[in-house]
C-alpha cells in the first residue's frame, strides 16, 4: 500500500494505492478453464489519533489495485496515520504513513 | 472432589482456547461489510445497506464520472456533497452483477468527498447515494458509456 498524506489548508488529504488483485470470482484463469476464486478487499480503515477517520466497505466492483482519496480535518504534519485493509479471505495489510 | 476440580480446570482451559482462537482471527474493524454487497438487485442492495429504498434526487450531490469509459475495469469516480450531517456515501452501478460497488462511512471531521475507481461491466447509470444521520438518502446518477466491459483483464 502506497500512501500520501499531506496537510493543506487545515486538512489532511490522503491518497492511497493498494496492490491487490481484486478478483471478482467471475473471471476464468489463463487456460480458460476454472474460475479464479473471488479475492477482494472488503474493508479499508484509516485511523488517526485513535479515531477512525475513514472507513470504506468494498464489493466486488472496486477495481484491481484500488485507488482511494479522501480528506479529514485536525491532522498535524509529522503525525502518523494508520491504514489497514482486510479481504474476503482474511488477508490483511497494515501500513503507517507520516503526514507531510 | 479432585475429579471435579480437574473437570472444571479442563473446562476453563477449553473455553479460554476457543476465545483465544476467536480473538486471533483478523476481524473486520466495525463489521461494516454487509451482505448488501452480494445483493443482485439495486433494491435488495439498498434494503441491505440502508433499510430504505427511497432516494431523493438532489442537486447537492456531485458525481464526477467519465462520459465514456474506455476501460470498464477501471472507471474513476468522485462523489462530493454540500449536504450536512452525512453518515455515508455509496456508489451503485445499476447493471453490475452486484449493483452496490462500495460504501464509505464519513465520520465527523472527514470531508464528504471521496474518489475511487470501480468496474462497470457495460454501459450503465452510476448512482451516488449520500446517507444522512436522519436516515434520508440523497442521490444523483449519470450514465457512463463503456466500450470495453469491466469483466475482462
Amino acid at each position: 500500500m502506497k500512501v500520501k498524506a499531506k496537510v493543506k489548508n487545515d486538512k489532511v488529504k490522503v491518497k492511497l494505492l493498494v496492490k491487490h488483485p481484486m478478483d471478482t470470482g467471475l473471471q476464468k484463469d489463463k487456460n480458460g478453464g476454472d474460475l479464479i476464486p473471488a479475492k477482494y478487499i472488503q474493508e479499508l480503515t484509516c485511523v488517526y489519533n485513535n479515531k477512525t477517520v475513514f472507513l470504506g466497505a468494498f464489493g466486488r466492483a472496486v477495481s484491481k489495485d484500488p485507488y482511494l482519496a479522501f480528506s479529514f480535518s485536525g491532522g498535524k504534519k509529522g503525525d502518523t496515520l494508520s491504514l489497514k485493509w482486510i479481504d474476503n479471505m482474511g488477508d490483511t495489510e497494515e501500513v503507517e504513513a507520516v503526514i507531510k | 472432589m479432585l475429579e471435579n476440580r480437574r473437570k472444571l480446570l479442563k473446562g476453563i482451559v477449553e473455553v479460554t482456547a476457543v476465545l483465544g482462537a476467536a480473538l486471533m482471527m483478523p476481524k473486520l474493524a466495525f463489521a461494516k461489510w454487509s451482505k448488501a454487497f452480494d445483493a443482485e438487485t439495486t433494491n435488495d442492495a439498498m434494503t441491505g445497506m440502508f433499510n430504505n429504498t427511497d432516494t431523493i434526487a438532489s442537486d447537492k450531490v456531485y458525481l464526477k464520472v467519465p462520459e465514456i469509459a474506455e476501460n470498464g475495469a477501471v472507471v474513476p469516480v468522485n462523489v462530493k456533497t454540500d449536504i450536512e450531517n452525512v453518515k455515508s456515501i455509496s456508489i451503485v452501478g445499476f447493471k453490475n452483477p452486484q449493483p452496490l460497488a462500495c460504501s464509505f462511512t464519513i465520520p465527523e471531521g472527514t470531508d464528504s468527498d471521496v474518489s475511487i475507481r470501480i468496474r462497470l461491466f457495460e454501459t450503465m447509470d452510476v448512482q451516488a447515494i449520500v446517507e444522512t444521520h436522519d436516515g434520508k438518502l440523497y442521490s444523483v446518477q449519470k450514465e457512463v458509456k463503456v466500450t470495453i466491459g469491466g469483466c475482462g483483464g
